[in-house]
């Protein structure tokens, strides 16, 4: 809901077009004798009315806040990488290949800030991907991530040093550690970005994610605080090429025992692997939804996935129906993958879904209904029986790979 | 034991679809409900307090006054009570200022031991409010938690799902902990709870209640602001084969196969 004046339609310059109506994601804009009227408790400032509206009607004024502190006392763009069991994950590495873009606009440093133990391996691997400097923090303490001490040692780092970006996967200890990082140090954080840019002139970080399961976009800024923090998503970004000849700095920094201290202590770490492949590391996915309409029936979907050595992903209604375990389901309460080819078998394409794999660069579809919403996100479509196509497919390939 | 459980309505969005020709979302007659993720939560609280044998639980929301019936809900489903934070000062905000809003609430509330919330909300995807909540109070938090193996007045040890398996983590409490949609299946609500739920009073607490710093709430109180606001364009190429099922897995395996062959 919006504060009563923060906007405003300006009753002269409307013509009651609609085009706001249409374009209000929250649905608070209504025509009432043919001018727009906002429910205020419905609005929530996003501006997408003033951007659609061609009359300049709908005004939107946003208070001005001084800046507290100084701003140009932060400079550089930060990458934090993470590491499991000592080896920095690939995420780490597609965030260089965005950071070094972000910081030769800037015309300042890529950092990447390692917190581990017996890391110093490590910290040539991030420089050959890009990193000027590292900034490395090893302690037996820090072997695996807890969110306490990783919490404060990262704080202390950025009070320390002031980066005005810092960047980090949006992986499980990503979004557990830099929402806390973020509030500590009362600065803006967007999480899983698709998008990120400079606006140079006022050296403000442009950060565009998706906003109601990617049928908006919205572009986010954090004018008065720094530093500008953002999560991204693993395989947004294109992972920056290693060059083992570039040169680096590694800054090594030690804290106090106190600062290592965890309330919460870890007492195992379990893996459990049922498949071959990892469904979001996977190049190639093949899913299945309701329309394979048995537990049995998913044979024909692993034979494909096995043939192409891929994963195997399935709807919800397929795991609902506990015809595949829950691991494997793909949407917004399972996995967001972002493989190379995903061929959805029998998937109607519920919004859920298609919020977790539209991303993906080929998309395949194959559905007996040629009104099913997944056939509008297909770079190729096969409106016909699964039960014919899928192994006519498999046998092809069969054929090809042989 | 007081368990605070956070939630937030959302708009129900399984019944949303795309509007082919404006490619957005279909939003009329949509409902709105708790945060799916939320209600793990809840049917969480209520297994503590069975396993317990005490207990009590309050539901808390921030959002508009018509977030009153996602707290009506949780209240039928078992809750004991439940508060809601309303207040046009609050509107604009961010997870930042959110987290500090609901991090005052819960120190209003009082003795608290367990705080248990969704891993994120479905409309927003931030996953932030869960870790910043547990910050303001400086507290433990535990995220992705898919199961609670232990928990009494004094320390709780969970599991944590990560993406390759999981972790046991032993926690003091106070402590926040963000569940995931493996940890249980929720109940329905019952008659005798519809009906509580129902009659049941609802305070509404203000910036004011809560003696917020009006610099840490709403707009002004958040870091981040929107500046644009776009439809993405729509995916390319899109283009169905026709023929007989042998013609078109044929055609199509031409397609992709540079893909698989890579």
């Amino acid at each position: 809901m919006a504060e009563i004046d923060a906007i405003k339609v300006l009753n002269e310059k409307c013509v009651g077009c609609s085009l706001c109506v249409k374009a209000c994601p929250f649905g608070a804009i209504t025509m009432e004798e043919n001018k727009a009227v906002i429910d205020l408790m419905k609005c929530t400032l996003c501006g997408a009315c003033a951007e659609a509206c061609k009359f300049d009607a709908i005004v939107i004024q946003k208070k001005e806040e001084a800046p507290e502190i100084d701003l140009s006392a932060y400079r550089d763009v930060w990458v934090f990488g993470e590491q499991k069991k000592g080896k920095v994950q690939s995420v780490s590495f597609e965030l260089l290949g965005k950071g070094r873009e972000l910081a030769d606009k800037l015309g300042v440093d890529l950092c990447a800030v390692l917190l581990g133990h017996n890391m110093s391996e490590e910290c040539k691997g991030l420089i050959a991907r890009g990193a000027d400097k590292v900034y490395l923090v090893d302690s037996p303490k820090l072997k695996a991530y807890q969110d306490d001490p990783y919490t404060s040692v990262l704080t202390e780092l950025i009070s320390k040093y002031k980066p005005e970006v810092v960047l980090c996967g949006a992986s499980t200890i990503g979004r557990s550690l830099i929402s806390r990082v973020a509030v500590k140090l009362r600065a803006g954080l967007t999480a899983d970005c698709t998008g990120l840019d400079i606006d140079l002139e006022e050296r403000l970080l442009l950060q565009t994610r998706p906003a109601f399961g990617g049928n908006i976009m919205a572009t986010i800024i954090s004018p008065n605080t720094r530093p500008q923090m953002a999560t991204v998503r693993h395989k947004v970004m294109k992972e920056a090429e290693a060059d083992p000849a570039r040169k680096g700095q590694i800054i090594k920094e030690e804290f106090p025992d106190e600062t290592y201290t965890s309330r919460s202590k870890l007492i195992d770490m379990i893996e459990e692997i049922e498949e071959t492949v990892n469904l979001t590391e996977a190049d190639i996915i093949v899913s299945g939804g309701r329309g394979v309409g048995s537990k049995e029936n998913f044979d024909i979907i692993r034979e494909l996935a096995l043939t192409l050595n891929g994963a195997v992903g399935a709807s919800r209604s397929a795991v609902d129906a506990d015809w595949i375990s829950y691991s494997h389901q793909v949407g917004q309460t399972g996995k967001t993958v972002c493989p190379n080819l995903y061929i959805a078998c029998g998937i109607s394409g519920q919004i859920q879904h298609l919020i977790g794999m539209k991303s993906s660069d080929v998309i395949v579809a194959i559905n007996k209904d040629p009104e099913a919403p997944i056939l509008s996100v297909a770079t190729y479509g096969i409106v016909d029986d699964l039960f014919k196509v899928v192994p006519l497919l498999t046998d092809h390939f069969k054929k090809i790979l042989a | 034991m007081k368990i605070i459980v956070l939630i937030k309505q959302v708009p129900a969005t399984t019944d949303v679809k795309i509007d082919p020709e404006t490619n957005t979302l279909k939003r009329e007659g949509v409902e709105a409900v708790i945060n799916p993720f939320d209600m793990y939560a809840i049917e969480e609280a209520l297994r503590i307090r069975e396993r317990l044998g005490e207990g009590e639980i309050v539901a808390l929301s921030m959002g508009p006054p018509q977030a009153e019936q996602a707290l009506r809900e949780a209240i039928s489903m078992g809750c004991d009570r439940a508060v809601l934070l309303s207040d046009r000062k609050f509107a604009g905000s961010d997870t930042w200022a959110t987290s500090y809003t609901l991090a005052r609430a819960i120190r209003k509330i009082g003795d608290c031991r367990v705080i248990l919330c969704g891993k994120q909300a479905s409309d927003g995807d931030t996953a932030q409010v869960g870790p910043g909540v547990s910050t303001h109070l400086d507290i433990p938090q535990v995220t992705y938690v898919k199961k609670i193996e232990k928990i009494d007045a004094a320390s709780a040890t969970v599991e944590r799902m990560t993406e390759e398996g999981y972790d046991i983590i032993e926690t003091p409490v106070p402590v926040v902990l963000t569940v995931v949609k493996e940890i249980n299946e929720p109940r329905l609500p019952s008659l005798k709870g519809k009906m509580r739920a129902r009659k049941a009073g609802i305070p509404v607490w203000t910036a004011e209640d809560l003696g917020c710093d009006e610099g840490k709430i709403g707009l002004d109180g958040s870091p981040t602001r929107v500046v644009k606001v776009f439809t993405p364009p729509p995916r390319e190429g899109g283009r169905v084969l026709e023929g007989e099922p042998e013609e078109t897995s044929k055609e199509l395996a031409g397609l992709i196969k540079d893909i698989i062959i890579g």
